[in-house]
């Protein structure tokens, strides 16, 4: 039908993967057995691409509370809570994420991609700025087209070009919101922190960080990036999601600037959608009180993405700018980078088949992200099988003439290079050692 | 300076229109035959990504910030010399 006319080359794209195996898009589990095993196509899978970086979707206490709530308060909300006003547990939750951040206030949202476009295009409006990063998500993008706000792109992690950008605006009325992300989704490079609070200091504009990839991730007590490197007092806003190491779905925004409140009346994503249902609400709260004490977890997390990154570098790939639970191969060539994937998932291995335009610098790129539960056995056995395709499709030499440059030991992990180097210096705060 | 309103004739010797092409060259494909006519999008094999990586060169190149939806607006080499002078008269 013709309505579906300019729809044919993303068509084409999608006839293509299914001419040489299986699209990302119509993959469909037979099974789901554990945070990190599945069945597909009757083949017991292992799961590399889920984003269940604490390992809680089968949490039995986080299981238990989310039945009770559902037995006690129904499936749903059927409204938003400006409709149909609030459960005792959106409240509750608020007040968990606010005191989890030690921030003044929390705003619930349906999704972490809603929490984007109600936070982003609510905050900056006609006549304000908002300076995003070329590297940012879909739901960072979709924002800016809700906010009436001028959008202005900086180069990826580039403070320097920030400064610019806000050097240029430095004499026009408006507020300025930088808008950038703390782990970022594709390659699993994390912003340079430091470097960017001193430009928004600078220049006096307000920042927000989406923590979706690093909350239960880094930080002593999982709080994220922020906390890791220590800056939480500089940050304006936090929006963040329940669909990754919260195990379930739903976003929200957190934020110390008073009167945050306001932003409910004027955030048509939270106004004009059904509200969390109550066994999610519940099943968050449950998962939530427990990533502040999640250290085991987070340390298993961080030695698995280690070995992954290490394992997969030492076989000759290329691969994103340094370890992180997103360790990302990347390629050149669609074609084995479909093979691979393919290959994989015929091996026994799921992971994420990212293509451009939705990746940095038009890579093609295999996409993993780590759990902490996750076994050794099954990161070695992802590397193997990884390596032996690699080999097979050209992507990397053979094993004989892969240089030993890159050992596991000096392959660097966050969590391990902030050990090492609280252990040097004891005036170190202990609290910015990655737990 | 020239004026946005300039003829294609004209604009091949304009200096912003020359630092356009000067900045385009290494993302347009090898073989783009590259005029004030030419569109950005369509004709000199560039997708989205070299375009943004374009407009980033252009904007240090030039000293001056191109907004998203200004980049939207613009369809051909022309129009985008066009937006650089107007953008160059609110600074």
């Amino acid at each position: 039908m013709a309505i579906f006319d300019k729809f044919q080359p993303l068509s084409d794209v999608h006839d293509q993967l299914k001419s040489v195996g299986q699209s990302p898009s119509s993959l469909q589990f037979d099974e789901i057995i554990s945070p990190t095993e599945a069945v597909l196509n009757g083949r017991r899978t292992i799961l590399l691409g889920t984003n269940n970086y604490l390992g809680l979707t089968f949490d039995q206490t986080s299981i238990d509370k989310g039945i009770e709530a559902l037995r006690e308060q129904g499936t749903g909300t059927t409204g938003s809570r400006i409709a149909n006003g609030s459960y005792d547990g959106h409240k509750a939750l608020e007040n968990e994420l606010a005191e989890f951040y030690g921030m003044h206030d929390a705003i619930l949202y349906s999704t972490g991609y809603m929490a984007n476009l109600g936070a982003i295009g609510t905050l900056a409006g006609r006549g304000d700025y908002l300076l995003i990063d070329a590297d940012s998500h879909a739901s960072i993008h979709d924002a800016c087209k809700l906010s009436d706000a001028e959008v202005i792109r900086f180069r990826h992690n580039d403070p320097v070009n920030l400064a610019k950008k806000l050097e240029r605006l430095a004499d026009k009325p408006g507020e300025k919101l930088i808008v950038i992300e703390s782990i970022y989704s594709m390659l699993g490079d994390t912003s340079p922190l430091k470097e960017m609070i001193a430009v928004k200091n600078k220049y006096g504009a307000s920042l927000l960080i989406d923590e979706a990839h690093s909350l239960g991730v880094m930080g002593a007590t999982g709080r994220g990036l922020c906390e890791l490197a220590g800056v939480e007092k500089d940050i304006d806003f936090v929006t963040g999601t329940f669909s990754k190491s919260i195990g379930t779905i739903g976003g929200f925004l957190v934020s110390n600037v008073p009167g945050l409140d306001i932003v409910r009346l004027a955030s048509r994503p939270y106004m004009f959608t059904a509200s969390l249902p109550p066994s999610v609400v519940a099943t968050a709260r449950q998962a939530l009180s427990r990533v502040a004490g999640a250290t085991v977890e987070r340390t298993r997390l961080w030695d698995n993405a280690t070995q992954l990154y290490a394992g997969l570098k030492n076989a000759g790939f290329d691969l994103g700018p340094q370890v992180s639970p997103i360790v990302a191969i990347r390629m050149q060539d669609p074609g084995k980078a479909v093979a691979l994937w393919n290959g994989l998932l015929d091996a026994g291995v799921y992971t994420n088949l990212a293509l451009p335009p939705a990746t940095p610098s038009g890579w093609f790129l295999l996409r993993s992200s780590i759990s902490a539960a996750h076994t050794s056995q099954q990161i070695a056995l992802a590397v193997e099988l990884c390596a032996k395709i690699g080999r097979e499709l050209g992507l990397i030499p053979c094993p004989a003439t892969v240089g030993a440059s890159v050992e596991m030991m000096n392959v660097a992990s966050p969590r391990k290079v902030a050990k090492q180097e609280a252990e040097k210096s004891s005036d170190e705060d202990e609290t910015a050692v990655q737990a | 300076m020239s004026e946005p309103s300039i003829s294609s004739a004209e604009l091949i010797t304009d200096p912003v229109y020359i630092e356009v092409v000067k900045q385009l060259r290494p993302h347009a494909s090898k073989d783009a035959s590259i005029s004030p006519e030419s569109i950005i999008l369509s004709d000199l094999g560039m997708d989205s990504l070299a375009i943004m990586d374009f407009v980033f060169d252009l904007e240090d190149a030039l000293d001056l910030t191109i907004p998203e939806h200004r980049i939207a607006e613009v369809k051909t080499i022309a129009d985008l010399v066009a937006a650089v002078y107007l953008l160059q008269k609110e600074a």
